[in-house]
């Protein structure tokens, strides 16, 4: 019999399954699969921001050594737009603007980085030369390359027929009752900020494989994505119309992805399609650069807000009006990040009875952005954490202390928000008490004193933060615009002699699935840990299922996987009481083993299950034979992680320099199946926020180039740049899902840039600094103290 | 990269009549530069001279006050050089801050020198050290050599054999890094020099330069104070998305200060 030991099961740091491969150089990435007779891609892209083609001549490089075909806009402008998948309704209620999103462009090319033409060759390299010697002449227009400049008037138009160049202009809440609110207030506090346009970085760029079988009439694509069946579904039905039983898709080991793999790519559509018009494998892998030009960016926000309080600190109403970068054209979830996973989350963990919101959404000839960890989060909870800062330094009260007094107390869950969503549980006094003694808040001042010897400027900041994650259920996000479900789905096959091989839908690309799903099947079924498999990625393997963002993949395809099992413990109990000649109501299950109530008989699993795959002594009349079940789980809400995290750091203030020295989170994830692994995805994601926070910013001049294009010129944190991040959890449970969790794979990124931002504007309040924009780069830091004090320039 | 033909010469001699031969030729030791610039399709070179199989061009010796370093000496090298510590301590540790351990594992000394990027950090110490460059047909003083953005005094198809440096008094470096890219944002290599005391700033400017005002301050009054009151003159700074001329000038005065300090 198999027992599970208290080791491997939920709430053990088991170390993870996957890492063997990824640790000894043996994963199986995309660009490591090469198929029989493959040919490769090469993508000419634009250097304009905006431009007409008036010709492209291919004759010279379709000439060229090695090549097999050179295709351009006109030889797919018959197929489909790459789709968008989420529809945001005007405050009028009309539909947002849906422009084509052609696979190549269309005589226009409506950013650097747009695709113009591909060239197929044998070898990378002569596709790349025979890329060279495409001659494209283009008529250089205008560009529209900010927010500012995309609405100025006779702004350049990024596409025909919008108005404006605004996709949508959106809101959410009570305009009237807010408006009250803010006349009745004692005090109202006003702030302006952008959240900084970031580029994921991947440290695997994408890559995509096409593959035809003119035999069968079956396509295959191996791609870099977060979502193998969502990008079936969207290439196959709204792009090239090949259907689901003749499309796989595969996405292997995926080196990270934050969001950027999740959306359907020209370049999955450009190799699929060419393979079944050369009838070879077509292969593509992004250079570095393509990535920062050609991979969704993120955030890119403008916003002013104000807060309204009452006398003694209550927040009585918030008012926000953002803008928010669309790009060129829609990336597949573009639209909702700033509406749906912004504005529903301003509440944040305070009682603020009315918030209204209005979100206008831009054109520009930039690259298009989309959900980056966080996805909309981030954006609602910087702008909240320091409206709050800002007011308790304009009332006087504590930052701390205002918090304490708007929090949504323990008894009031659930808690609805005036936006919509319906909190289930939480503790946020906890989680702020419990970061407060880590961090040791109360010494700080002390701390202070010290680096102020050292010539230092120290500085500390909280964040009190709230997500809502574990995407969603269903009708209600299709009650908002989205065009699918989100739903999860998961396969339990008990094998003949007691092993077990899981399905998912939800898709690994770090967050380490293969442990955390194994560990939850072995506590569940008792068996251990090594005897269990996680299968994903791939339609052809997998049932079904919507792939992994939005801290999902547990919350919802963990939730699967326990109904899966569910139904497997009910059918063995089934069997368990035929072996045993007892009814099935006398039959319990516990860790791996049948038992009839108050005896000493049972039947291992491993038992049942040969005797289900193996039915000569079976209820063959009643029951099928085999084990193995399948469940799609849709949620029946959101999940809602928060916590609270501190930074503290130290300037120099003859260069200017940041430095976080200690960093402390405390995040409310729920139920913890594998700590270790909690631990290194909030200490991920509070890497990228302290990116954003201090270092990454990805800048466009003002004729639409892209000034940050590599790495030498956009920053990505180093280690050097970080602390150590003390990490440490408080748990109450989601009350809606089986297993209690909430999701862990964006609150590191969520919650701590307004902690290091806050920690940077009180490391600087001697300088009567309200606000600094991110990143809050040496030459921004030092500009500020020069400015204040041009004698110190040298001391 | 596009195609190009390789070669890898054992001797100086043979190198330059390669080099001689071939307008379109390029010499490359670690590549650090060169790769990138070939990968990026943005060079496009008949042919590459492999220097690594050129024993000459090797090592690290110390003749009487002088140390003289081979072209081919690695940045990880020099760093961590017993004999560049012991006469030089301020040079190993501008090698050991190069780049990144690969990068000091690949790059070296004489490649940094002759390719002369305004924000690479050895060109700062040649100059600062007054040393001198010596090439396959001749002697350089590091104050004729660099002449601007990735300029420098060598003629086509002469080759960069050792650097030589007078071994000073006292030397320090200071510099801030571009956080994004770790070159040299603004630098200071001070020295106490048998020559006086020379100050070159790297990475602020268009090319490697002597500050004339910090050097008289300097040799009147060897201490941090006598240069911290000293502003550079940003006309001419660089300037960017990652700080303005304003702010690299600035940043001259604070390392110029950290690098006496860090002397001694």
């Amino acid at each position: 019999m198999n027992v599970v030991t208290p080791f491997e099961g939920i709430g053990a740091s088991v170390k993870r399954k996957e890492d063997l491969r990824f640790l000894s150089g043996r994963g199986q990435y995309t660009d490591d699969i090469n198929r029989p007779g493959q040919a490769y891609a090469y993508i000419l892209r634009s250097p304009h921001a905006h431009a007409k083609i008036t010709s492209i001549d291919t004759a010279a490089a379709a000439a060229m050594p090695g090549v097999l075909a050179v295709f351009t806009g006109a030889d797919t402008a018959a197929l489909g737009s790459i789709p968008c998948g989420w529809q945001i309704h005007n405050k009028d209620g009309s539909p947002m603007a849906e422009p084509r999103h052609p696979m190549l462009a269309e005589g226009k090319v409506r950013h650097v980085g747009d695709q113009v033409a591909v060239v197929i060759a044998e070898s990378r390299a002569q596709a790349k030369d025979a890329a060279e010697a495409i001659a494209v002449e283009y008529e250089v227009l205008p560009a529209a390359a900010t927010m500012e400049a995309a609405q100025a008037p006779g702004a350049p138009q990024v596409h025909e027929g919008v108005a404006g160049n605004i996709c949508y202009d959106w809101h959410i809440g009570d305009k009237a009752v807010n408006d009250a609110a803010f006349a009745a207030a004692a005090k109202v506090v006003t702030f302006e900020t952008t959240n900084n346009r970031l580029v994921p970085n991947a440290m695997e760029p994408r890559a995509a494989i096409g593959e035809y079988d003119a035999t069968t009439g079956d396509y295959t694509l191996y791609t870099t994505s977060q979502n193998p069946h969502v990008i079936r579904l969207l290439m196959g039905a709204f792009v090239l119309q090949i259907p689901e039983s003749k499309l796989r898709v595969v996405a292997p080991d995926v080196g990270g992805g934050f969001g950027s793999k999740i959306y359907h790519y020209a370049e999955e559509a450009i190799v699929t399609w060419a393979a079944g018009k050369l009838g070879r494998p077509v292969k593509w892998t992004a250079e570095r650069t393509e990535s920062f030009m050609s991979d969704a960016h993120g955030r890119d926000h403008v916003t002013k807000c104000s807060l309204a309080l009452d006398a003694n600190g209550k927040f009585l109403g918030l008012r926000v009006h953002t803008q928010a970068n669309m790009g060129a054209y829609l990336s597949t979830f573009a639209p909702c990040v700033p509406t749906y996973l912004y504005a529903t989350l301003l509440a944040g963990v305070y009682t603020t009875p009315t918030i209204y919101c209005e979100v206008k959404a831009v054109f520009t000839n930039t690259v298009p952005v989309d959900a980056y960890r966080g996805a909309g989060r981030p954006e609602a909870t910087y702008l909240l954490e320091r409206l709050v800062d800002i007011a308790a330094a304009e009332t006087g009260i504590d930052r701390i202390e205002i918090r304490r007094r708007n929090f949504i107390p323990n008894d009031a869950f659930p808690y609805q928000t005036p936006v919509a969503l319906q909190y289930d549980s939480g503790d946020y006094t906890a989680t702020l008490d419990a970061a407060l003694k880590a961090a040791d808040w109360a010494g700080f001042e002390g701390r202070r004193a010290e680096a102020a010897k050292r010539g230092k400027l120290r500085g500390i900041g909280c964040s009190t933060y709230l997500e809502a994650c574990g995407i969603a259920p269903s009708a209600v996000v299709g009650s908002l615009g989205a065009r699918a479900g989100l739903y999860e789905v998961g396969t339990i096959r008990v094998h003949p002699t007691g092993s077990v091989t899981v399905l998912t839908g939800a898709h690994s690309h770090g967050q380490g699935h293969e442990t955390t799903f194994a560990q939850l099947v072995a506590d569940r079924l008792g068996v251990s840990v090594a005897q269990v498999d996680v299968v994903h990625g791939d339609t052809a393997k997998v049932p079904f299922g919507m792939g992994t963002y939005g801290s999902r993949s547990l919350a919802v395809g963990g939730s699967a996987m326990v109904k899966a099992m569910d139904k497997i413990v009910a059918k063995g109990k089934k069997i368990a009481a035929h072996l045993m000649e007892a009814s099935v109501e006398d039959i319990e299950f516990e860790r791996g083993t049948f038992r009839v109530a108050g005896t000493d008989r049972t039947k291992s699993l491993a038992e049942i299950s040969l005797a289900a795959y193996v039915p000569h002594n079976y209820p063959i009349e009643e029951l099928e034979p085999g084990l193995e079940e399948t469940a799609f789980y849709d949620p029946k809400n959101f999940t809602y992680p928060g916590g609270c995290h501190i930074a503290e750091v130290e300037i120099d203030p003859d260069t200017g320099h940041v430095q976080v020295v200690n960093f402390t989170a405390v995040d409310d994830v729920g139920r913890v199946i594998n700590p270790m692994i909690v631990e290194g995805q909030v200490q991920g994601g509070v890497a990228q926020g302290i990116g954003q926070a201090l270092l990454e910013n990805c800048v466009y001049d003002a004729s639409g180039q892209l000034l940050s294009g590599s790495m030498a010129d956009y920053c990505l944190p180093r280690a050097e740049d970080l602390p150590a991040v003390g990490v440490a959890t408080h748990t109450t449970l989601c009350t809606h899902n089986p297993l209690g969790v909430k999701g862990c794979g964006e609150v590191g990124a969520i919650g701590s840039p307004p902690a290091v931002m806050n920690a940077v504007v009180d490391a600087l309040k001697s300088y009567g600094v309200r606000h600094i924009e991110m990143p809050a780069t040496p030459p921004k830091i030092w500009g500020i103290i020069h400015a204040a004090r041009p004698a110190m320039a040298a001391e | 990269m596009y195609d190009f033909a390789y070669h890898k010469p054992t001797s100086i001699a043979d190198a330059v009549k390669l080099l001689s031969a071939d307008p379109d030729a390029r010499p490359i030791s670690g590549g650090q530069t060169l790769l990138p610039a070939l990968k990026h399709r943005l060079n496009k070179p008949s042919a590459l001279i492999d220097l690594s199989g050129i024993a000459e061009l090797r090592g690290i010796r110390r003749e009487g006050d002088k140390l003289v370093i081979g072209a081919l000496a690695k940045h990880e090298e020099v760093a961590n050089s017993a004999e560049v510590k012991a006469a030089i301590p301020a040079l190993a540790t501008l090698a050991g801050t190069i780049g990144d351990t690969q990068v000091r594992n690949r790059g070296t000394i004489g490649g940094s020198v002759s390719n002369n990027d305004p924000a690479a950090d050895y060109p700062a110490a040649v100059l600062a050290l007054d040393a001198t460059i010596v090439t396959d047909k001749r002697r350089i003083a590091a104050d004729d050599f660099f002449q601007g953005m990735f300029t420098t005094a060598l003629e086509p198809g002469e080759l960069l054999v050792a650097v030589e440096f007078p071994i000073p008094e006292k030397a320090g470096y200071a510099k801030m890094r571009n956080p994004a890219s770790r070159y040299v944002m603004a630098g200071a290599f001070v020295a106490k020099t048998k020559s006086g005391v020379r100050v070159a700033i790297n990475g602020a400017g268009p090319g490697v330069f002597r500050q004339a005002e910090m050097e008289k301050a300097l040799a009147a009054s060897w201490s941090p104070d006598a240069v911290a009151g000293i502003k550079q003159d940003p006309e001419g700074l660089n300037g960017d998305i990652h700080g303005s001329a304003e702010y690299r000038a600035h940043l001259v005065t604070v390392m110029a200060k950290r690098a006496v300090a860090a002397a001694g």
